[in-house]
């Protein structure tokens, strides 16, 4: 029994600034949620009033069936790390592991067999004697999750704790932590600005802005069904284009209109969700640079080819990214890298309109 | 091209090579010049003290010879010292005083800094600059008013008053120091030791002490160093020999009237600065640098 659950959260600083503003999130016994958002949208402050290390302004936060808004954090039964690893200097590795153990005073043979299998499942046994100064970064951040694997907490909460690592690193540690929550199924919440560590951890994902929840959903939920223009930019790389449009209907069909010589026919699937909309022009059509690609011969359902002059061209290897503009918008694509693209030149592209999304200039929602 | 553009007359510049390094070794030499002057300005006087500490007194008054080196050393200053009933009574009490104080300052510097460091409550700010503030009075400015508070509490030529009086001037400057001390320490520490489930004062015994032992030991030799060299407030307080500290018992037994026992005064000397030497030397072994090293991301 570890949901958590966060009900009319409020965290208000002196000044009336509220980094949160009244959120509800449940999540459930062993789920794996990340809270995503860019800088300032208030995921460190909700993972830290969880942790008790804010005060909450208002609302409830639950765990485990309590509500645990005046509990000191060394009684929620909380393990937390943290983007700075925040080891023990003083204390060698087995020692910053087994801390937390020794103050709730569990017996010696008892600490020593939580450390030893906690260092086996990382791979840091060897160096249980030394100091977090003669440890590499990955390996620091591995003892400071053995510090919260250790305690066997109702749930883990990790504040960034891949965004001080290399790149390849990373990518390691990422997997090292999915592989650790399926060894010991905790439940866990997990902060990061990083859309793809958030897509690949995650059991749901909720994308947080301006101190308020986007969405909350599966990764694939989100990527395909984004609610807001805010979840649609913010997950995927390099992010979706979003071009204005109008949207006409013409001899019974509806067409999305992007300047006076671009234009195109909307799904027969979509078309009864926006037929409301027909005639409205403060749209804006989001197609994502994976759904923007070079034209192939055979033709597809709901794709349609036209011709661009490319701005700038960027190789990736299996891929090429290409940039042009419509009406002073800038939009990427993703072409195969033999398709011949060159900066400057025209080329024949295809948009696959089965993935396109309409959204509401105005409100920001997705229709 | 830029030999075109410079014309055809123009001769090439020579680089200059190794200018860097020459740079380097100039500024090195220039660190040395002015180290040495500085040392030997600073070990002059103790040379001096250690050298007339072994001469007999019949050597200090014939000065014949090189003042600056003992002719037939001889210990018999130090051998009156040890002794001397009195002197020991001035080394004891400047003992137990400099001890005191010690204990006493680092205990509330500690305490106090932690509070005003982490734990953040209305004001903190306020009373860090505050107590930094009271350091800037000068003792020689305080002791005329203090005169009257020790004199309405009965403390006047008593060697308590010193243990009173001396924390005053040591804790400000001690709390100042290891508040620069505990704010360097990232807070992921506190938090993660709050999770970890310590309470405040396990925080404060269990993390911040031993990662800021560093800080500490500069705050001790500073509070150290009030409590042992002091010379005004023992001068003032204090009358009768048997509550003399060392710095005053030296003036008070070593000089009489115009008569200066120069061997046995540098001799006593010597003895009264051997105990920091020996301490400072032994503590700083443990002052090791960059101690907090591998908390965080360096």
């Amino acid at each position: 029994m570890s949901q958590v659950s966060i009900r009319k959260v409020v965290k208000a600083y002196e000044g009336d600034v509220q980094a949160v503003k009244g959120i509800d999130l449940e999540i459930g016994d062993h789920e794996f949620v990340v809270l995503v958002g860019p800088s300032g949208c208030g995921k460190s402050t909700t993972l830290r009033m969880i942790a008790g290390l804010e005060e909450i302004t208002s609302g409830e936060i639950w765990i485990g069936g309590d509500v645990v808004n005046d509990v000191p954090p060394r009684d929620r039964d909380i393990a937390m790390v943290f983007q700075n690893y925040a080891l023990y200097p003083h204390m060698s590795v087995f020692e910053n592991m087994a801390f937390g153990l020794k103050l709730r005073k569990f017996p010696k043979d008892d600490i020593k067999r939580r450390v030893d299998d906690a260092a086996k499942m990382l791979d840091i046994e060897m160096l249980l004697d030394r100091k977090p100064k003669a440890l590499s970064g990955g390996q620091r951040q591995r003892v400071a999750m053995g510090r919260a694997i250790v305690r066997n907490p109702k749930v883990f909460l990790f504040d960034e704790p891949l965004s001080n690592l290399d790149a390849k690193l990373r990518v390691q540690m990422r997997t090292e932590i999915k592989k650790v929550h399926q060894l010991v199924p905790t439940t866990t919440i997990y902060v990061t600005h990083d859309q793809v560590e958030a897509m690949t951890l995650a059991d749901r994902v909720v994308v947080m802005n301006h101190g308020v929840i986007e969405q909350v959903g599966a990764p694939q939920e989100l990527y395909h069904n984004p609610q807001t223009r805010f979840v649609a930019g913010f997950i995927g790389s390099p992010a979706m284009n979003f071009m204005p449009c109008r949207l006409e209907q013409a001899a019974g069909a509806l067409r999305v209109r992007l300047s006076d010589k671009l234009s195109f026919p909307v799904p027969a699937s979509r078309t009864a969700r926006y037929s409301a909309h027909a005639g409205k022009s403060n749209l804006v059509l989001g197609l994502r640079p994976e759904h923007i690609l070079d034209a192939r011969p055979h033709v597809e359902p709901d794709q349609h080819d036209f011709d661009m002059t490319i701005d700038v061209v960027e190789p990736m290897g299996m891929e090429s990214l290409v940039y042009f503009t419509v009406e002073g918008v800038p939009v990427c694509g993703r072409v195969s890298p033999n398709a011949g693209a060159a900066a400057g030149k025209s080329m024949k592209l295809r948009a696959d309109l089965s993935n396109m999304h309409l959204i509401d200039d105005s409100t920001g929602k997705v229709l | 091209m830029t030999s075109v553009t410079a014309g055809a007359g123009a001769v090439p510049r020579k680089p200059k090579v190794g200018s860097l390094e020459r740079q380097n070794r100039w500024a090195l030499r220039g660190s040395y010049a002015a180290l040495s002057v500085f040392v030997v300005m600073f070990l002059i006087p103790p040379f001096y003290m250690i050298m007339t500490s072994l001469k007999s007194s019949a050597e200090i008054s014939a000065q014949k010879g090189n003042p600056w080196i003992a002719q037939n050393p001889t210990l018999e200053n130090f051998i009156y010292l040890i002794s001397n009933a009195q002197f020991q009574r001035y080394f004891f009490n400047s003992v137990w005083v400099t001890a005191l104080v010690v204990v006493i300052s680092m205990t509330i510097a500690i305490l106090a800094a932690f509070s005003l460091s982490r734990m953040g409550f209305k004001g903190s700010q306020v009373i860090s600059t505050g107590v930094f503030l009271t350091y800037l009075v000068p003792p020689s400015l305080l002791f005329i008013p203090l005169f009257q508070i020790v004199g309405s509490l009965g403390l006047i030529n008593n060697t308590w008053v010193l243990v009173l009086l001396f924390p005053t001037l040591a804790v400000p400057f001690c709390t100042w120091i290891m508040i620069g001390y505990f704010s360097s320490i990232p807070r992921e520490l506190d938090e993660a030791a709050l999770i970890d489930g310590a309470n405040y004062l396990q925080i404060l015994t269990k993390i911040f002490i031993p990662v800021a032992l560093p800080g500490i030991i500069a705050a001790t030799i500073f509070a150290f160093t009030v409590g042992w060299g002091a010379f005004l407030y023992p001068l003032a307080y204090l009358y009768s020999a048997d509550q003399a500290v060392l710095t005053v018992g030296i003036v008070r037994e070593l000089i009489r009237g115009d008569v200066f026992a120069w061997g046995t005064i540098m001799a006593a000397c010597v003895m009264g600065a051997a105990p920091p030497i020996i301490i400072y030397t032994f503590l700083m072994d443990y002052y090791v640098a960059g101690l907090t090293a591998g908390a965080t991301k360096g």
